[in-house]
């Protein structure tokens, strides 16, 4: 059903949506799973990009089972020998910090904390763009402007400085509400190229259409605009998680978020401050803690420049030829004038 | 002109705006950024009037007025850049911001520029030639360039060239003692202390600036008029400088002014790894030193130095891109 209304023109779309909504709903699942998570999810596995980075990405979920599940000791001091060189033992396959932490534990302990902060911040950043983009690129006249001056106005605060006001006013401990705090005002950027995607949405024919006949806005914005942008907010989703990470750490590094135990930034500031910088025997000390961070924001680059590809309406259509129903044209048509 | 007005008039009301949550976040603070030090100065045994009148020269807000009046009283204060002392460092808060604010505006600065202009060669070479082994390799580079975070490089290099090896300096923006001044010992000075710091927060940008830039310009190369200006027998240089770079730089030009912000709010981590006596680092020294007025002083002027820098590249942006001159900027 959804099929042929797809297929057909905008005339006859909302007649067959109201005479089978029930019929086709189970349908329409699928139809939403194959098109757009099946199908793009298939484009970007084909990138070796994706490729690399999901696999990156499986080992840092693995490491916080292994944190939640308790599969690895837990980090406390003094349980090797000091500032232990990684790769000498199977014990210690990391090496030790200065005071003998195991930092293999350390960083195992803390990736929960840390992906559940990401996520919250990619999270939070986006959704909000999205709904902001969505409605002030939408509705335009006073609410866009309304919406486009106070976005303006928290584009004009440098993040990082008003992360740290807010961390001492708020001493952020929770990793969901930090990650809130840390992308405070990321969705503002975000949500501006978000709106100028969806100024050129409106325009469409079956945007019109569904206008003239006088479906909701919220309505519209949720089938007609949000399934054209998603591929974009999907990229900048990771964006957002990869920034989070660039700032939690660095701020941590410095010293300015509360110390919820250790983590990866604190590690890293420990080995800077408590003399790591003076030896090479140190060294591990600092890199270990570097190495598990870049891991995982190269791991999200790769997939959201994998992810680019879904965009790429050439690689679209080349999919679509193999299979060659009417359904499939016509989403390479709508991929491609996004 | 309408636009220019429009934007012009923009400044002081974002400044204003900024103040308000400066002003706000002040007296949200927990407890008071002043009770712990009244509290400190009434156990030493100084009278109660002696203690306020120190308190309101701190702050340049009377701690008994109503709200509406403390409120007034820190716009009068900030328009008369008066922002209070210093409680750590004994100063007004205005000296210690002018004496910190040109080293990170050069620091912000002279990075982005660099990093800009790297990446956007880069990239353009990177398309021009789009699959050769050089476009393959720094693709590779700009995606690991993009994964780490700036102030990685900042503290490896620390590591090695100023700790390590002891080519570089380990803080401060000029050797102690040495005279401001136009000389070749001081400007020699200055660069070579600054050097790890661009260094590193140029690196850190490049990759992303270059990957930008190869996207838009395989875009552009792939446009008709481009073909178009080849068939008129245009020589190379023109079509890749006029026809090219210049339609593949404005996308990116937009995306610089969102940049800026992050930059400047950057410095911060970067001047507290080179000791760098910017406004970055003099914010961290508030924050360890519990100095409200420090604080936010700099967190202020950080800002309004974005809410200019926004500005300033808003303005060449019409110089850029003559479209935008007549309509207003929204005009996608």
């Amino acid at each position: 059903m959804a099929t042929e209304a797809d297929s057909s023109s905008d005339e006859i779309d909302w007649r067959s949506e109201a005479s089978s909504v029930e019929v086709t709903r189970r349908e329409r699942l699928n139809e939403f799973y194959r098109k757009r998570l099946y199908e793009p999810g298939l484009i970007a596995w084909s990138d070796m990009r994706t490729r690399i980075g999901l696999s990156i990405l499986s080992v840092y979920i693995a490491m916080a089972v292994a944190a939640v599940f308790g599969l690895w000791r837990n980090p406390s001091p003094n349980q090797a020998e000091r500032l232990l060189a990684p790769f000498q033992t199977i014990q210690y396959p990391l090496g030790t910090t200065q005071s003998g932490v195991d930092l293999l534990a350390l960083m195992i302990d803390s990736t929960p904390f840390i992906l559940l902060m990401v996520l919250a911040g990619g999270v939070w950043a986006t959704s909000l763009a999205v709904v902001v983009g969505t409605v002030s690129g939408y509705k335009g006249g006073a609410v866009d402007s309304a919406i486009t001056s106070i976005s303006d106005f928290v584009m004009a605060i440098p993040g990082l400085p008003l992360v740290i006001v807010l961390a001492i006013t708020l001493s952020p401990e929770n990793p969901i509400f930090l990650g809130v705090v840390l992308t405070i005002n990321y969705w503002a950027g975000l949500g501006r190229s978000i709106r100028s995607q969806v100024l050129s949405i409106r325009q469409k024919s079956y945007v019109e259409a569904s206008r003239t006949m006088g479906t909701s806005t919220p309505r519209i914005i949720l089938k007609d605009i949000l399934p054209n942008i998603m591929p974009y907010v999907m990229v900048n989703f990771v964006l957002a998680a990869r920034y989070t990470i660039f700032a939690s750490v660095g701020l941590y590094f410095i010293g300015v978020l509360p110390y919820t135990g250790q983590n990866w930034g604190v590690t890293l500031n420990n080995a800077y401050n408590q003399g790591g910088l003076f030896t090479f025997q140190a060294l591990h000390w600092l890199l270990v803690p570097i190495v598990t961070i870049v891991g995982l924001t190269f791991a999200l680059v790769l997939i959201s420049q994998g992810m680019d590809r879904i965009f790429n309406p050439r690689v679209r259509t080349r999919l679509t030829g193999e299979s060659e129903t009417v359904t499939e044209e016509n989403e390479s048509a709508t991929t491609e004038s996004m | 002109m309408d636009y220019y007005l429009k934007r012009t008039a923009k400044i002081p009301i974002t400044i204003l705006a900024v103040a308000t949550l400066t002003f706000g976040l002040i007296r949200l603070l927990p407890g008071g950024p002043f009770t712990q030090l009244r509290i400190e100065l009434l156990q030493q045994g100084v009278p109660v009037e002696q203690v306020n009148a120190r308190i309101e020269a701190l702050q340049n807000i009377r701690p008994d007025a109503p709200l509406w009046q403390q409120y007034i009283d820190y716009l009068i204060g900030i328009a008369q850049l008066d922002m209070g002392e210093s409680i750590s460092l004994g100063q007004p808060v205005v000296d210690v911001i002018a004496g910190a604010l040109p080293w990170t505006v050069f620091l912000v600065l002279t990075s982005t520029v660099l990093m800009f202009v790297i990446g956007v060669l880069v990239g353009a070479v990177q398309a021009y030639w789009e699959g050769s082994r050089f476009d393959q390799f720094f693709s590779g580079g700009s995606i690991f360039l993009m994964s780490v975070p700036y102030y990685i490089f900042a503290v490896i290099f620390v590591f090695f060239f100023a700790y390590q090896f002891g080519w570089f300096p380990t803080g401060n923006a000029v050797d102690r003692g040495l005279e401001a001044g136009l000389n070749p010992t001081y400007i020699i000075s200055v660069l070579h202390h600054a050097a790890l710091p661009i260094i590193a927060f140029t690196i850190g940008g490049i990759g992303s600036t270059a990957l930008n830039m190869r996207g838009n310009s395989i875009q552009v190369l792939g446009e008709e008029f481009v073909e178009v200006a080849r068939l008129r027998g245009l020589t190379d240089g023109r079509i890749a400088t006029r026809y090219v770079a210049q339609n593949a730089i404005l996308p990116m030009y937009t995306g610089l002014l969102l940049l800026i912000g992050f930059r400047l709010g950057g410095t911060v981590v970067l001047e507290e790894i080179f000791s760098y006596p910017g406004l970055g680092y003099y914010l961290i020294e508030a924050v360890n030193a519990n100095d409200y007025p420090l604080m936010m002083g700099c967190f202020l002027v950080i800002t309004v130095t974005l809410v200019v820098a926004v500005y300033i590249a808003d303005l060449t942006y019409g110089l850029i891109d003559p479209r935008i001159s007549t309509g207003d900027s929204d005009g996608y």
